[in-house]
């Protein structure tokens, strides 16, 4: 146990020293789209007080909390690995080690984990000044970390699983984004129709939402037991996917997406001589950023010429003179 | 010595496109192994399967004696691996890269300190140590990832194309460097479709095509089973190529052709060796 712990923070430090060289951008970041939202939906859109009998802001900060570990949490988790992935390749290395697959899930969750802390923990404290109803207690704390702990796990997964950047994009679009204003958030997802509530009650921050806010406001609210218990599977879910992908390689690793084209459907291999590495950088940049299109390929130091392979067939083959730059 | 690395009936397979076909090889321990084939043999894959980032569809590799399959950690520690492309974190200094790396292997803080100051200095990496990993020229990342795979004193380093993408300055500062560190006792794995590469560098050399090794020995013994010497020569607006024992021999068919300006005589190389296996040259596409 002691030695899985130890492994943890050796494969979290890495991000930890990211976040160290990032820490004001990464603050401001953390904070400034929940902030956004409090400000529009709950002061802006204030509306005296809710049928639970607090004030709509009193009941909208927890819903913001949570959204906050959503946000932060996912996004710190999946952009740092979808990058070490696709772009720095670097992941590739820390499967290269002897490290247990636990502990390089709970090491790259950490980052998530830490900044939705930070998140959440700066909205609750405005929170508090804005609405006295609220209270600051222990099961407040473990929710708002289960949360973080959630929904960083949610978001190695979802960047293992990643083809390109794109395919991120899409899924913060499709999944995400829903979720953000739907799943009790600023509103009680019981007001809503049975079908609806039906399908919000099966995702997670709906839980995260009602944990959150049964824990900040215990005069008003019975604590939720059950969405914590939800949220308690939620992560084991997410913890064991991940485990199962790592395990079994099923993430799409930087090497396969950027290999010889071999299994991956349209590669580019570029050849690009050596004395024009220099001289054209832009072309190199061109090249380099092609897997965000969902293009694979290889650059390589010999030649002059770029191929577009396809398994079935070949698109062609563009010669670059060696004028070119 | 033993055998360090055993792969015996190694499969892999992308979809339906079979990557490895049975492939069978052996390593000495010390010795500098070069893994030579055209661009899709199946060089990368073979290095993926060693390494564990790949899961194989059958066959068995043992590094030092240990299943990869059956207790890849152990495994991991054994090998240091340099991938094609440079895979330093670059939102980290290059000491950043080196602890983390040293982490990753369990080194313990005054261990890994020693270790990186005593690689840096071999390595000429000290005045980068603190800068950023962009602020480097490829030549200078390759290094630092040499150093990055060696802190943990791998018995087997795999490089993956080392050189692929650096200058000709470059390349042949990081053969001395390949160099001394077989000379330090690391076997070393190297995967190129260079052929001057290899024959620079490695004891024995294995050709890959399809897949499958073709061709397994050192590259003299290599080179004289074609033939050691090679005439070069034009024919019907086509470069023609023969191979002769000796010389003379080639001499003596040099002087039977009808146009002998556009002619040369050279050793054969590995290239040689490959096109007369396989009928492609190194260089092409699969």
């Amino acid at each position: 146990m002691s030695n899985v712990l130890l492994q943890t923070y050796y494969v979290a430090w890495g991000d930890i020293m990211f976040l160290k060289h990032n820490f004001l951008n990464i603050l401001v970041m953390s904070v400034m789209t929940p902030l956004l939202y409090l400000i529009a939906f709950g002061y802006g859109l204030r509306s005296g007080s809710t049928d639970i009998g607090v004030s709509y802001v009193a009941f909208v900060i927890p819903g913001i909390v949570a959204l906050s570990s959503l946000s932060s949490s996912f996004a710190s988790t999946s952009t740092r690995l979808n990058v070490q992935r696709l772009y720095y390749k670097s992941f590739d290395e820390m499967m290269l080690c002897p490290l247990s697959l636990t502990a390089i899930i709970l090491g790259k969750s950490t980052l998530g984990l830490i900044r939705g802390l930070i998140s959440c923990f700066i909205m609750y404290a405005l929170g508090l000044f804005l609405a006295p109803e609220l209270s600051l207690n222990p099961l407040l704390i473990v929710m708002v970390i289960m949360s973080c702990v959630t929904f960083s796990m949610l978001g190695l997964m979802a960047a293992m699983l990643a083809k390109s950047h794109q395919s991120m994009a899409t899924f913060n679009s499709l999944v995400i984004l829903p979720m953000t204003f739907l799943c009790g958030t600023f509103f009680s997802v019981s007001s809503l129709d049975p079908v609806f509530q039906g399908i919000l009650y099966c995702l997670p921050l709906t839980h995260s939402s009602l944990a959150i806010r049964s824990a900040a406001l215990p005069d008003y609210l019975d604590f939720e037991w059950v969405s914590a218990l939800v949220m308690v599977c939620f992560m084991v879910a997410f913890f064991l996917i991940n485990y199962y992908l790592l395990k079994t390689r099923k993430f799409r690793s930087a090497l396969e997406v950027m290999g010889d084209g071999v299994g991956y459907p349209h590669g580019v291999h570029a050849d690009i001589a050596p004395q024009h590495q220099d001289a054209d950088p832009g072309l190199l940049r061109l090249l380099q950023r092609l897997p965000e299109l969902g293009v694979g390929g290889v650059i390589r130091g010999e030649g002059s010429h770029v191929r577009h392979l396809d398994d079935e067939r070949r698109v062609g083959l563009v010669a670059l003179p060696h004028a070119f730059h | 010595m033993g055998d360090i690395i055993v792969i015996e009936d190694l499969v892999k397979t992308f979809g339906d496109k079979r990557a490895l076909d049975g492939l069978d090889l052996r390593v000495g321990e010390g010795e500098f192994f070069g893994f030579l084939g055209p661009n899709g043999a199946g060089k990368t894959t073979t290095v993926r399967c060693i390494s564990t980032l790949v899961r194989f569809d059958s066959g068995r590799i043992f590094v030092d004696g240990i299943d990869v399959s059956e207790d890849p950690i152990r495994a991991k520690d054994r090998m240091g691996v340099i991938q094609q492309q440079i895979s330093l974190d670059k939102d980290l200094t290059i000491r950043e890269n080196m602890i983390s790396h040293a982490m990753y292997h369990l080194i313990p803080k005054k261990e890994r300190e020693k270790r990186i100051a005593e690689l840096t200095e071999y390595f000429g990496l000290q005045e980068y140590l603190d800068k950023p990993v962009d602020s480097l020229s490829g030549g200078w990342k390759k290094r630092a990832a040499i150093v990055c795979a060696m802190l943990h004193q791998p018995k087997v380093l795999f490089l993956d194309e080392p050189t692929s993408g650096l200058d000709i300055n470059a390349r042949r500062l990081l053969w001395d460097v390949l160099r001394s560190l077989h000379q330090r006792g690391t076997t070393i794995f190297l995967t190129t479709h260079y052929i001057e590469e290899a024959e620079s560098l490695c004891d024995r050399v294995g050709i890959i095509n399809h897949g499958k090794v073709i061709a397994l020995d050192e590259p003299r013994v290599l080179c004289d089973r074609v033939g050691s010497t090679a005439v070069e020569y034009m024919e019907g607006g086509k470069t023609q190529y023969r191979y002769f024992k000796s010389r003379e021999e080639a001499k003596e068919f040099v002087s039977s052709l009808d146009d002998a300006d556009n002619v040369t005589i050279r050793n054969t190389n590995l290239e040689d060796v490959f096109v007369e296996m396989t009928g492609t040259s190194v260089g092409s596409q699969k």
